[in-house]
């Protein structure tokens, strides 16, 4: 393709000692890029939020990221529970995190809003039983 | 003020000095809850918390706070103390509870 660069990471799932790493790697990368700091505070977060995600809910999964000329596109892909009710799950505060995610901090329900709000666009593909696939764009 | 004058104010107990000790320390940010921080704590900020892990780790670094305050005797283990080296993290500690803690900063950012 054209001036494209794709960045692809394995997120293992409940292994909270290496959850952050996706983002912290993209996040570097973006910097040697010389991307402008609040594109990529927004990638970050948006990064950030969909991995831990994977891991606290989905026994984790696959993200992609394309850096193109116009746009940083994240594709969050995981196998795992699905989201039975989209709507609730984007409601902040909503939240199913498990005691042990709730005791490392997690668990506010504030993970899928945030995407929302630091992503020009989302999309959420999910089916029970077979799995989420979250995709966010950020405009250049 | 800068990281390194708020570690030589003997305020806080220096968990790991980080790597830019010259940093200025901008603002305070009191928050628990990791995603909370994550949509809201400002770059520059000194973030208080009594959350000690692996993912406080990842959030500083990812929203670009100035350093992680550890409030209330909150302790890092020795895996996320060693991630904090190798990320160049500066991470303080008090016994003093968050609203102390955060004041205590306030006031030497205030004068
Ligand atoms: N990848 C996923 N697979 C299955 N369920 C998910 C996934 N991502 C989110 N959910 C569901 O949506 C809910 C809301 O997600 P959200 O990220 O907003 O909050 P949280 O992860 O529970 O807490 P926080 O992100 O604030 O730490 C989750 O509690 C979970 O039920
Ligand atoms: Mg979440």
């Amino acid at each position: 393709m054209d001036d494209s660069l794709v960045l692809e990471y394995d997120v293992p799932g409940d292994d909270f000692t290496r959850a952050g790493e996706a983002s912290s790697a993209t996040k570097a990368t973006l910097k040697r890029l010389g991307l402008p700091a609040d594109i990529i505070r927004r990638v970050s977060i948006v990064m950030y939020e969909g991995e831990i995600n994977m891991v606290i809910h989905a026994d984790g999964g696959k993200a992609t990221v394309t850096v193109s000329p116009d746009a940083v596109t994240m594709v969050l892909k995981d196998t795992g529970p699905g989201i039975p009710d989209v709507d609730k799950a984007m409601q902040a505060g909503w939240s199913t995190a498990s005691g042990a995610a709730r005791d490392l901090g997690f668990g506010a329900g504030m993970g899928l809003p945030n995407m929302k709000k630091w992503s020009d666009r989302m999309t959420i593909d999910t089916a029970v039983g077979v799995g989420t696939t979250v995709t966010a764009v950020i405009d250049l | 003020m800068t990281l390194r004058e708020l570690m030589d104010a003997g305020l806080f107990q220096v968990v790991n000095e980080g790597a830019d000790p010259e940093r200025t320390v901008d603002c305070v940010f009191c928050c628990d809850l990791l995603s909370v921080a994550m949509g809201k704590a400002p770059a520059g900020c000194a973030w208080v918390t009594v959350m000690a892990n692996l993912n406080t780790l990842a959030v500083a670094s990812l929203t670009d706070a100035a350093c992680v305050v550890l409030a209330s005797g909150a302790a890092l283990d020795e895996t996320a103390a060693e991630r904090a080296r190798q990320q160049g993290i500066t991470v303080l500690a008090t016994d003093q509870p968050i609203f102390e803690a955060a004041l205590m900063i306030h006031h030497r950012i205030h004068g």
